[in-house]
């Protein structure tokens, strides 16, 4: 049953069966059948909070939870119960220690959806669990803060937008008002007040509203209030054919099209049993880390303005306009959006792009040398950034984040060294951490990444192999279901896929870091003075579009 | 200081013209632009941009043009904060639900001509999202357009010839 050749030792998933055993919690059966690299435990609904208790005091990190309805259409055939079966929402909670991966899952009925929430245990999942309810309807009978999140005011309290009954079009076509009433935690004393923020924000940036109470010039409270970009991403990839996902997925966040694309398409392909061309992983990994170079060199810049420092904004904007204008020229995107594809890539290198892109790395390294040296180094940059924004590790852990928010704050988790996936599993990929967690620590974290990357970059070229750059999809068998797991520039991407009978897609939910790195800015931003949100905020830049969905 | 005087003198000046296949174009719209921006405002043309359910990546596009390659500013365009001190409405995304009394309340609070440009697939037709129970699906459901511009994300360049086009339209 457990097939255990496949896998790496998991050293703790015994102890935390013989902890969940020890308290008496059902555990109906371990094994990773769809879900690999993940193992799979099935419990029982009633002992949903005590896992994830039991989770937290062994020092787990939790990647997320979502909730799988039944099928949207057509629902008899597609089914994967036995008709005279009571209809159920099924929940997915993902835990990984060490790099290693463990998927909860529990039912609950359609008819009663309720099962104690997670959120006490781990903060960061508070706007994941309100997410599955205001979509799925799932009740979290326990959770601190039940009231709605994803949900303003284009669908009613008590529909469901996932569920079945829920037509794609909506159920009201009048004009949608302004949200409103929405309960936003109070401060009051003498001299407090509140600043509202948005959704329409001052430069060009995503939409979304931030309430800051403050006392003088110090921010004594933060709370976001986003939502307002929800797509219905999840809904629109119901019914889809794995390159519309694909195509989907890669606009979930513009910024990381191809973190979510790849991990997207490693779902599909592990859902389907795809081998993908050692080619085209190669490609991906060049995809992926060309992206991450693009966006942090461009928030290093960003960053530095916000503290007035516009030169570096201004060489920062230059780079990058050469970086994106490479992209067009080897790869047909500036952005790089749909490169990625099911079973493999859509575009290959040449010899000559191959030589090409060599020199453009190395002409990248020296360009920043010179930049990122001041940047380091100059007393003004230092006098705004050190301490300012300061996130501590137990926050960071906490809420679950990772990337270079995790990083600079002591915490070196990196799928690439620590659940490696092809092209990673091949190359060493360092993981240094910063201790200072401010914003100081996330300019580094990102100043080494690129580095790194150029690095990574050329060690990909040099392994580049022979041979098609893409495989034909398998048809995927009913109900199949897979995991994408893809270390993205903001941190990890997390994708789940499930298969209808007839081959297109019954459920796809994308998890971007910035689910905890929001709540991470909230608590960072805590003490600063106001005028420093901007800096605190893009040292973060977490995704709106990629939370909202 | 004196790293950021030598940063700064071997950069050079990185403004097109520079060695580049867009270099003519580029110079060309920006002074048809430019003309067009002196007869039909008499001042500098003030954008406001507003992100309406994009992804985000029309944002970095439009970002590009204020980089030095671009330098929007010279043709005589710039972005405000403001929608009371803009001339035109930028807008991105497949207009979500929850996006759009925000976006009528700032196209209410702009002056005239309050030129409307709906920048990317998301904007014109709805892109990959499309019209559902999350997004009206295109600007002209909510807005009157003026002009569209295609692409996923539209490039910098793309950006430049809409805002010409905006220019050229006879008067409402």
């Amino acid at each position: 049953m457990i097939d255990e050749i496949h896998m790496k030792p998991f050293d703790w998933l015994s102890e935390y069966r013989e902890r969940l055993d020890d308290e008496g919690r059902l555990v109906r059966d371990a094994d990773h059948q769809g879900l690999t690299p993940a193992r799979r435990l099935r419990l029982e609904a009633e002992d949903w909070g005590a896992a994830a208790r039991i989770a937290a005091a062994m020092g787990l990190r939790h990647a997320g939870v979502f909730a799988d309805p039944p099928d949207l259409a057509p629902p008899a055939q597609t089914s994967t119960l036995p008709d005279d079966e009571e209809p159920t929402i099924t929940l997915r909670a993902v835990l990984e220690q060490q790099g290693d991966y463990l998927v909860l899952e529990t039912q609950v009925p359609l008819a009663l959806p309720e099962l104690p929430s997670q959120t006490p245990w781990y903060p960061g999942l508070d706007r994941l669990e309100r997410h599955a309810q205001d979509l799925v309807g799932v009740r979290f009978t326990d959770h601190p803060h039940p009231h709605r999140w994803t949900r303003h005011q284009a669908w009613r309290e008590g529909r469901f937008p996932l569920r079945a009954d829920f037509p794609l079009a909506g159920e009201d076509q009048r004009r949608t008002q302004a949200d409103r009433d929405y309960p936003f935690e109070a401060l009051t004393g003498d001299g407090v007040y509140q600043i509202p923020v948005g959704p329409v924000h001052a430069g060009i940036i995503e939409p979304g509203h931030f309430r800051f109470h403050a006392e003088g010039e110090t921010v004594l409270q933060l709370e976001a209030r986003l939502g307002y970009v929800h797509k219905g991403i999840e809904r629109l990839a119901v019914g889809r054919d794995a390159v519309g996902l694909a195509r989907l997925a890669g606009r979930i966040s513009g910024d990381s099209t191809v973190a979510h694309t790849w991990a997207a398409c490693q779902a599909l392909e592990r859902a389907s049993g795809c081998e993908v061309p050692a080619r085209a992983l190669v490609l991906r990994g060049l995809l992926c880390e060309r992206e991450r170079v693009a966006n942090h060199i461009g928030d290093i810049g960003a960053i530095c303005n916000d503290v007035g420092m516009a030169f570096i904004h201004m060489q920062c904007a230059r780079l990058r306009e050469d970086w994106q204008r490479a992209s067009q020229a080897h790869f047909g995107h500036r952005l790089l959006m749909d490169r990625i594809i099911p079973g493999g890539v859509a575009v290959d290198l040449d010899a000559a792009a191959v030589a090409t892109l060599r020199a453009e790395h190395e002409a990248m390294r020296r360009a920043i040398a010179p930049i990122f040296a001041i940047v380091d180094e100059l007393p003004s940059l230092a006098d705004r950034l050190l301490t300012t924004g300061h996130l501590q590790t137990k926050d960071a852990r906490t809420l679950g984040c990772t990337g270079y928010v995790a990083k600079a704050s002591g915490l070196g988790f990196d799928l690439r060294r620590d659940a490696p996936y092809p092209p990673y599993d091949a190359l060493a990929v360092e993981v240094p951490v910063q201790q200072e967690g401010d914003v100081a620590a996330r300019v580094r974290m990102r100043m080494h990444e690129v580095r790194q990357s150029l690095n990574l970059m050329d060690e990909l070229l040099r392994r580049l192999p022979d041979g098609p750059i893409a495989a034909e999809l398998p048809a995927a068998s009913a109900g199949a279901i897979g995991l994408g797991l893809v270390e993205g520039w903001r941190g990890e991407v997390l994708a789940f896929v499930r298969f209808r009978n007839d081959g297109r897609i019954a459920r796809y939910f994308a998890r971007d870091p910035s689910w905890f790195t929001w709540p991470a800015l909230e608590r960072l931003i805590h003490g600063n003075i106001v005028p420093d949100f901007p800096v605190c905020n893009k040292s973060v830049n977490a995704s709106y579009s990629g939370q909202d969905l | 200081m004196l790293r950021i005087l030598s940063q700064a003198l071997r950069t050079g000046l990185a403004t097109e013209p520079a060695p580049s296949t867009d270099d003519a174009e580029l110079a060309e719209i920006g002074v048809a632009l430019q003309r067009r921006i002196d007869a039909r405002v008499g001042r500098s043309l003030a954008l406001r941009q507003v992100d309406a359910g994009s992804c985000n990546g029309c944002e970095l596009e439009i970002h590009a043009l204020n980089n030095p390659y671009y330098d929007l500013e010279r043709f005589g365009v710039h972005f405000v904060a403001s929608p009371r001190h803009a001339d035109a409405l930028l807008v991105t995304g497949p207009i979500s639900r929850h996006m759009e009394a925000a976006l009528r309340r700032t196209w209410r609070a702009m002056p005239a001509p309050k030129w409307v440009i709906a920048a990317g697939d998301c904007a014109c037709n709805g892109g990959e999202f499309g019209c559902s129970y999350a997004c009206r699906g295109s600007v002209d459901q909510v807005l009157p357009v003026d002009v569209s511009v295609p692409g996923c994300p539209p490039t910098p360049l793309d950006f430049l010839r809409a805002l010409l086009a905006a220019l050229s339209m006879p008067e409402r």
